[in-house]
């Protein structure tokens, strides 16, 4: 199954930075649909950055974050052909991860 | 759900000597925190998601005071023509920061994003947001142990909230 997660990872001296786009429909539980029902909360609530064993970044979520949701950031100690893995959980306790590659 | 995460992450994090235990201020790791150690470990802090009102947030995720300071910078845009996505980003020049977390007031819960910032990354996050309505939005930076913030009015002219 194709993963969720697109990141870009580049590393320029000694800062990586991190951009990340997820599909998901980050539903807030507070939008009805066309028959006037409510369409049920759906959305990740924990988003994790791994580099070398150590959480580079922990994304706690509400509802609030945009459907989609894109996040970026940068963090230092990392190098070019170094691994990043990110993961997510959403309130349904569906989740996803991917291994990327720092360039 | 996430508690087991929290735990091992937790784990990690004493077994490697991670500066930002010391930086808390804790010497030991409580699994089950009281709400103003909720915000340092890895848990998932639902309940601090569910509150209506900035105020009630940040006492339950962190249980501190709040001062605006000059050193945290927010953008967002003055008006936001489609409340379901409004870019936003945070800065700080604060040093030791822990964590950067967005409040959205007049949304239907408060707390929007809490990112916890290991030693080692950047004091610097961006996303994107959902607005109900025009708002107050702050971005509270933990450094030092102690909150710092700013604030901006985004004028919202397409709610985000599917209305």
């Amino acid at each position: 199954m194709a993963s969720t997660i697109r990141v870009r990872a580049v590393s320029s001296g000694e800062v990586t930075e991190v951009q990340a786009l997820i599909q998901h429909p980050m539903d807030s539980g507070y939008v009805k649909d066309s028959h006037g029902k409510i369409i049920p909360p759906h959305y990740i609530q924990q988003l994790t950055f791994e580099h070398s064993g150590k959480n580079v970044l922990v994304a706690n979520w509400g509802p609030a974050v945009s459907k989609d949701p894109y996040i970026k950031f940068s963090f230092k100690g990392a190098k070019k052909g170094d691994d990043l893995k990110i993961s997510w959980v959403d309130n349904k306790g569906q989740t996803d991860s991917t291994t990327a590659k720092i360039h | 759900m996430t508690t087991d995460n929290g735990f091992w992450a937790t784990r990690r994090l004493v077994l490697q000597g991670a500066g930002l235990v010391a930086l808390a201020g804790f010497g030991n790791i409580a699994f089950e925190a009281a709400p103003a150690q909720a915000a340092v470990s890895d848990k998932y802090p639902a309940k601090a998601f569910t509150l209506k009102g900035d105020d009630t947030a940040i006492k339950a995720l962190y249980g501190k005071t709040v001062e605006v300071s000059d050193k945290v910078s927010l953008d967002a845009p003055e008006i936001a023509e489609n409340g379901a996505v409004v870019p936003i980003s945070a800065t700080t020049t604060l040093p030791n920061v822990t964590s950067i977390s967005f409040m959205v007031s007049e949304n239907p819960n408060a707390l929007a994003a809490y990112y916890r910032i290991p030693e080692g990354t950047m004091p610097e996050v961006a996303n994107r947001l959902k607005m109900a309505k025009t708002t107050k939005v702050t971005a509270i930076v933990e450094a030092g142990g102690k909150l710092y913030s700013a604030t901006k009015e985004v004028k919202v002219t397409i709610g985000g909230c599917g209305g």
